[in-house]
């Protein structure tokens, strides 16, 4: 579909980007998972060793990709179910826009709850 | 002769499926577990302050760490986190079967059907596993 003379919104290229990082955000999910399980059942049971786990720097700063990681995904799969299911633009953006707000927010208070141990 | 005629006729149609033909549309091993992808998906997204709300008592101190396991330890908690634990197996099982169809790994119908149930039988054994877990069964 053309917008104006020249712009097309729509092509082969469209959303490859989305449809990639949906996969590599996958693959970090996944890994990440497999590492926490693996060093929690490493490590003492109780508060100490599971806090313990997640006060050095490099779990922090792995944990927040992880976290970034979740969002994005999140984004990518909650916008196609929107417009998938929802058709009318004005409650679709709506939906979105919260899902973004929705998001992000949780970002927020995951990095929070981190940087606290 | 007619009998196979009256078979083909009234062999059910679906075009663009409707809410309320759901129950009747049949789906193949492949759509059950696509369409618990989503499922699953939606429900982790909705959850998700719940999670992060458990991993904040898990983490800010030694009392909330208590405080944590006095929230798990209820009955309906465990359900609610039965039902998170299927939802993000199921969500990793058949995200790991996607990964591998993107790869043209398991591509022909055969091999994807078998695939397909297999997520479905490794996601319902691990969050049974889990549960017997949670409720200390094991």
């Amino acid at each position: 579909m053309n917008i104006g003379s020249k712009r097309l919104v729509v092509g082969a290229h469209y959303g490859l980007r989305d449809w990639l990082l949906q996969r590599v955000t996958a693959a970090v999910l996944a890994a990440y998972t497999l590492l926490v399980v693996a060093l929690s059942v490493a490590s003492e049971p109780g508060y100490d060793g599971w806090a313990r786990l997640f006060a050095p720097t490099w779990m922090k700063a792995l944990t927040l990709i992880a976290v970034a990681s979740l969002a994005y995904h999140a984004w990518i799969g909650v916008r196609d179910i929107w417009m998938d299911y929802v058709k009318p633009t004005g409650l679709r953006l709506t939906l979105q826009v919260l899902t973004v707000l929705w998001l992000l927010a949780c970002v927020a208070w995951a990095v929070q709850v981190l940087w606290r141990v | 002769m007619s009998t196979v005629l009256d078979r083909t006729r009234k062999r059910p149609e679906f075009r663009n499926i409707h809410v309320t033909q759901i129950v009747r549309y049949r789906l193949p091993p492949a759509g059950i577990v696509s369409i618990l992808h989503r499922v699953s998906g939606a429900l982790l997204f909705l959850l998700l302050p719940f999670l992060i709300w458990l991993f904040e008592l898990s983490l800010s101190s030694e009392l909330s760490f208590a405080r944590l396991q006095a929230v798990v330890s209820h009955g309906l908690v465990k359900l609610v986190l039965l039902v998170v634990l299927w939802g993000f197996l199921h969500h990793l099982v058949a995200g790991i079967r996607y990964l591998a169809l993107d790869l043209h790994i398991g591509f022909d119908k055969g091999a994807a059907t078998k695939s397909a149930l297999a997520v479905l039988v490794v996601s319902l054994a691990l969050t049974l596993l889990a549960g017997l877990r949670l409720f200390g069964v094991i």
